[in-house]
């Protein structure tokens, strides 16, 4: 049961970080790599707010939130619009220097030691037999509010439905006369803002260091390949299939073999089906 | 034919090479300390790398982001036969260009059935999986410990590698080698199919090449390149660690391509030697160094995707074609053929690979 | 020359191309026409070994060529121009054409380390034939310019080249004259015409109606993914079917 609960932990935050990639993917065909650079300034400016200016922490969310959402539509405007039309391997090797770049600011700045972000959130919940901290608990729903915020957006909204609508077609939305630019940066806001609430969740019960990014974004690419590139309930599947089989198969295998789990899942399910689970066909 | 034209038409003549063997030869007695010379013999260690990666993304088109992985594959096999099971230096060395074949080819069958960015992706992780099983399985690579006291090349009682100026010069013997065989590839139909998938799978395949195969052949040949330039540096430094793996390795690589000009044939040599130095020349740069690389990636693909190489490249064809057709407007205007006719085009097509 | 039975694609439920049959006779110019989206594309696709077909079989020559590898399709001599032509805009426009006859040489990497004699009798066999193409097309007078530098018109011609350069026996053209003014246009009618005299088979979609009344021998009608009519363009302008479904309503039909 145990497990379980870890599972469903790590799945939320590997699903709303994958959801902001599986976006962008979706939108404009970049596979951001630094989507976990944006995860890693988001715990910073998180943990900036609360330690040095002393806000709360919902306050330092919501300043994580619109920081990283700036810094993504920023990324958005200097590099991958004027890429556009580039070779596709120009747009993953410009994604891989912005990561570097702000990986190597940050260590720069805070320096490479591992940080432990405060939350108000340290008491344990027990119920129906099981303890439960309750950061935990408020990673979980936390991370599925808004996932369901989102899907509410997307659906009900007429911004979130041009995205959509773009997602699916790319040339056909331009024929309608949907403003391309204006759909781009909001996709990379949201990006930012997934990303960004998704650290300040799952970091205090993890640490903040400038790496921390690493593993993440890896697991998120395998995720979103997974669940099929550019599909949002594929990313949240398949965010809880990898939270499941890491924390069970550290639990029944491995620790120390824990984090190679989704990528040895990767590779068995790609090579058998090369297009990923959910996808149909074509791509 | 002004100057910049004289001179950039002296780096394409066969005498360029000749002048620059003889100065990477005379690199040691010109070198002020031996730390210099330390550092060119790594920067070409690299280069041999950079050429392998130079292959399957340059030439081939496929980012392949395991490549720090196989060098790192490379350098553990040197290191694991020779220090645990006493394997003779030379042998585990062409073991290790083996394993980084073989290995090279199991990970290229399941990967290159991948396209583009699932391709990247797939192989960044790779790239991780090898490092945490180097990090992890203890019993075969020592774990977080690293493997010390590798044995450094062994000079048949001729040399001794173990000093910095012998080393240097192996390093460039390989260079060359490496070089030497990278360029013949380019230059030949193997590397033009290669070139064809690059522009696109879909064209390459209408044109008959068989994409796997030669997808695959390129990706072996990269990491085959990958860990013997791996075995070399486990000779070199002669202690190794989890880090070799690291994927920041596999950035550097890239940044050193980009630099020089990907898909060409000098730009891998240029970019290594250019941000070594840099890097070097500029201490507190070494940890902090991506704060330059990364916008200086980006910078690049934006404004000059062909690097410094390339972009050179681009501007004497275009002048060369200028030329060619000067040529023949007076060889039309004098009514009789102009003998620039026939070797024009092939000079400057062999430059456009240079 | 090509035989096509019951050919269908699906995607999901959605069938892209539906029970087409349709033969294309040898030394002929065949046209493939229909409104977009009618599933032209994918026939291609098919025809050139690109995907699979869902059900149905492609004969070439006598051969069941159906869900063979686009490259083995290639070799047999089928060859391809795609809508957009993509090529090494970095390389002289020679140089382009010099990989399209690889398919017919046998070199291997060995050949590439020890520099054989076969590697280098294959290379200049290479050049020569892409000199040859590159006459055929009447591009000689640009063959070293650099790709990137050469116009629209003469980068389709580049693209017919490369085509012809692997020596096939029937081309497929994805609308060779999109993008290009009238004038160009009849002067790649030219060299398509061209191509046939010297026993080339083409089949080709086409947007523009003029040229294809022009030049086809045999038009076939696509809507929808099923074949609604084929025959000499003179059965094609009076077929009232057709006329419903495509010339009348689609905006096409002024062009």
């Amino acid at each position: 049961m145990q497990q379980v609960l870890n599972g469903l932990t790590l799945g939320s935050i590997y699903g709303l970080v994958a959801l902001g990639l599986t976006l962008v993917y979706g939108i404009l065909h970049v596979p951001n790599f630094a989507h976990g650079a944006l995860y890693m300034v988001g715990a910073y400016v998180s943990y900036v707010i609360m330690v040095d200016v002393g806000a709360n922490y919902w306050l330092a969310m919501l300043g994580a939130a619109a920081a990283v959402a700036l810094l993504a539509v920023l990324c958005e405007r200097l590099v991958f619009n004027p890429l556009r039309d580039a070779p596709p391997i120009h747009d993953k090797i410009a994604a891989i220097g912005i990561m570097l770049f702000l990986e190597a600011l940050v260590q720069m700045h805070w320096g490479a030691e591992f940080r432990r972000m405060p939350t108000p959130y340290t008491g344990i919940v027990e119920f129906a037999g099981l303890t439960m901290p309750a950061q935990r608990i408020l990673i979980i729903v936390g991370a599925f509010s808004l996932m369901a915020v989102l899907h509410l957006f997307l659906k009900k909204t007429m911004t979130g439905s041009t995205i959509v609508a773009m997602a699916q077609n790319r040339e056909g939305a331009f024929l309608v006369g949907i403003d391309a630019n204006r759909v781009a940066m909001m996709t990379f806001a949201i990006s930012g803002v997934l990303a960004a609430v998704g650290a300040t969740l799952f970091a205090p019960i993890n640490l903040v260091y400038p790496a921390m990014g690493h593993l993440l974004i890896m697991k998120a690419f395998v995720i979103i390949i997974l669940g099929g590139m550019g599909s949002i309930p594929g990313a949240i599947v398949g965010g809880l299939i990898i939270g499941f089989a890491e924390a069970f198969g550290g639990f029944y295998i491995s620790t120390d073999y824990k984090d190679i789990i989704a990528f040895a899942l990767l590779v068995v399910i790609l090579s058998i089906k090369p297009t990923g689970l959910f996808t149909k066909g074509v791509r | 034919m002004n100057a910049l034209q004289k001179i950039s038409e002296f780096f394409m003549t066969p005498a360029m090479k000749i002048v620059m063997i003889l100065a990477a030869l005379l690199f040691p007695f010109v070198a002020s300390n031996e730390y210099q010379i330390y550092v060119m013999a790594l920067a070409f260690v690299w280069a041999i790398a950079v050429y392998g990666m130079n292959i399957i993304t340059g030439l081939c088109g496929q980012l392949n982001l395991a490549h720090g992985g196989f060098f790192a594959i490379g350098a553990y096999t040197l290191a694991i036969l020779t220090v645990d099971h006493g394997w003779a230096f030379w042998w585990a060395f062409v073991a290790a260009g083996v394993s980084g074949a073989l290995l090279g080819f199991l990970a290229g069958v399941v990967s290159l059935r991948l396209k583009e960015h699932y391709f990247a992706i797939f192989t960044l992780c790779v790239g991780f999986i090898i490092y945490l099983l180097i990090d992890k399985w203890e019993e075969l690579t020592h774990g977080a410990l690293g493997i010390i006291n590798i044995p450094a090349p062994s000079g048949f009682g001729l040399v001794d590698f173990t000093e910095t100026t012998p080393f240097y010069y192996l390093a460039l013997v390989f260079m060359v080698l490496s070089i030497w065989l990278a360029a013949r590839i380019a230059n030949s139909l193997l590397g033009r199919s290669f070139r064809a998938i690059r522009i696109s799978d879909e064209l390459a395949a209408s044109l008959g090449i068989n994409l796997m195969r030669n997808k695959v052949l390129a990706f072996v040949l990269s990491t085959t390149y990958a860990s013997v330039a791996g075995a070399l540096y486990a000779g070199m430094v002669r202690f190794i660690g989890p880090a070799e793996a690291d994927v920041v390795h596999t950035f550097d690589m890239i940044t050193f391509l980009l630099v020089g000009g990907i898909g060409t044939l000098m730009g891998p040599l240029f970019g290594t030697l250019a941000i070594t130095w840099l890097t070097q020349s500029l201490q507190f740069l070494e940890e902090y160094r991506m704060i330059v690389f990364g916008p200086l990636l980006v910078v690049l693909v934006i404004f000059f995707p062909r690097g410094v190489v390339g972009t050179f490249l681009t501007w004497r064809g275009r002048r060369l074609a200028a030329a060619h057709e000067t040529a023949q407007k007076e060889s039309a205007s004098e009514k009789k053929p102009s003998s620039n006719k026939a070797t024009t085009p092939r000079n400057q097509e062999a430059g456009n690979h240079a | 020359m090509l035989k096509i039975n019951n050919l269908t694609k699906r995607f999901g439920g959605l069938a892209a191309v539906n029970n087409v049959s349709i033969e294309f006779e040898a030394n002929k110019i065949n046209a493939i026409i229909g409104p977009n989206g009618a599933g032209k594309s994918t026939f291609f696709n098919l025809v050139a070994g690109a995907m699979a077909p869902t059900e149905g079989s492609i004969e070439y020559q006598g051969m069941d060529i159906t869900g063979m590898a686009c490259d083995r399709i290639a070799r047999l001599g089928i060859a391809r121009t795609f809508q957009t032509t993509s090529l090494f805009d970095e390389s002289t426009v020679l140089d382009n054409l010099i990989v399209g006859h690889r398919l017919r040489t046998q070199s291997r990497l060995w050949d590439v380390i020890i520099n054989s004699k076969r590697l280098r009798d294959e290379e200049k066999k290479c050049r020569s034939r892409a000199q040859e193409v590159l006459d055929f097309v009447g591009l000689s007078h640009i063959g070293h310019r650099i790709t990137a530098d050469i116009s629209q018109e003469e980068k389709k011609r580049v693209a017919f080249a490369l085509a012809l350069a692997t020596d096939p026996e029937l081309v497929l053209l994805d609308e060779p004259a999109g993008g290009i003014n009238p004038e160009e246009t009849e002067n790649l009618a030219s060299l398509i015409r061209k191509m046939v005299e010297h026993g080339v088979t083409v089949c080709l979609i086409e947007h523009k109606m003029d040229m294809i009344m022009n030049l086809a021998d045999k038009i076939m009608v696509l809507d929808h993914g099923e074949k609604i009519a084929e025959g000499t363009p003179e059965q094609i302008r009076s077929n009232p079917v057709v006329i419903e479904a495509y010339l009348g309503s689609d905006d096409d039909a002024a062009a």
